[in-house]
């Protein structure tokens, strides 16, 4: 059973209502207040690459129901250009914006689950769960 | 919507009280080096009781505000750090290792003071 709700990411607005959605979804599903934060962070990062390297895309967010497990899922969707080396970005402190080069691997910790999947020229798809405990 | 900069004596207070955008985040940096200039404002106390997440770009803007206070000559203290952020903040690999922290206003303004030496 999945519901899912998503949001547009075309400017800087966007990524405050990504983070606003995720927040309230995590609230409905009784996530406590460290994992809000958690879903809020991965889901403010995934909104920025975004916005930062592929210009605009999608982040979706999945309410999850699997065998009785409650959890939500994160999934940033975009046709930017692709990244040509995955193992690189998953490097702590590896960015080519300027910034601290935290954002996917922190994301990956934050949450539970991490898939990224990238063709260079076709977009990149990252899904990320975490689960009600 | 601005963030307001208070004056105290020779330090300046600010408390952010709502979720920052970017926008809003990098704005403020602007006006608290503006209002260090223009007050001589040797100590500066952010007070983050009320956010409840750091992402890494604010993690970023709050970091280089803080170095470039500095390089004005002034000493900032950040209050308030909530559980939930401290505890999101390490794990996405953000240290604000040179950073002084204390656990609410009351206890920045104590250690302002005493790092200022009056």
């Amino acid at each position: 059973m999945e519901i899912q709700s998503c949001v547009s990411i075309l400017n800087e607005w966007d990524i405050v209502a990504a983070r606003q959605l995720g927040r309230n979804v995590a609230k409905e599903l009784g996530f406590g207040t460290v994992d809000q934060a958690r879903i809020t962070t991965a889901i403010s990062e995934l909104a920025r690459n975004i916005y930062l390297y592929a210009g605009e895309g999608q982040l979706c967010i999945d309410r999850l129901n699997e065998n009785g497990k409650a959890g939500l899922r994160i999934i940033a969707l975009d046709k930017g250009p692709g990244i040509p080396d995955i193992r690189k970005v998953m490097e702590d402190g590896f960015s080519t914006s300027g910034g601290l080069g935290a954002g996917l691997p922190g994301v990956r910790r934050l949450m539970d689950d991490f898939n990224i999947d990238s063709d260079p020229g076709e977009g990149t798809e990252i899904r990320s769960t975490k689960w009600l405990r | 919507m601005r963030i307001p900069i208070l004056k105290l004596n020779d330090c300046l207070l600010i408390s952010i009280q709502w979720e920052l955008d970017d926008q809003t985040a990098l704005e403020f940096q602007e006006d608290l080096l503006k209002r260090i200039h223009e007050t001589n404002a040797r100590g500066v106390v952010i007070d983050i009781t009320s956010i409840d997440f750091i992402d890494s770009f604010i993690a970023k803007v709050l970091g280089d505000v803080i170095n470039m206070s500095r390089l004005m000559g002034a000493k900032v203290v950040i209050t308030g750090i909530q559980p939930a952020v401290a505890i999101t903040l390490i794990e996405l690999g953000i240290r604000l290792d040179d950073v002084m922290t204390a656990l609410d206003l009351e206890k920045g303004l104590e250690k302002l003071q005493q790092e200022l030496g009056d």
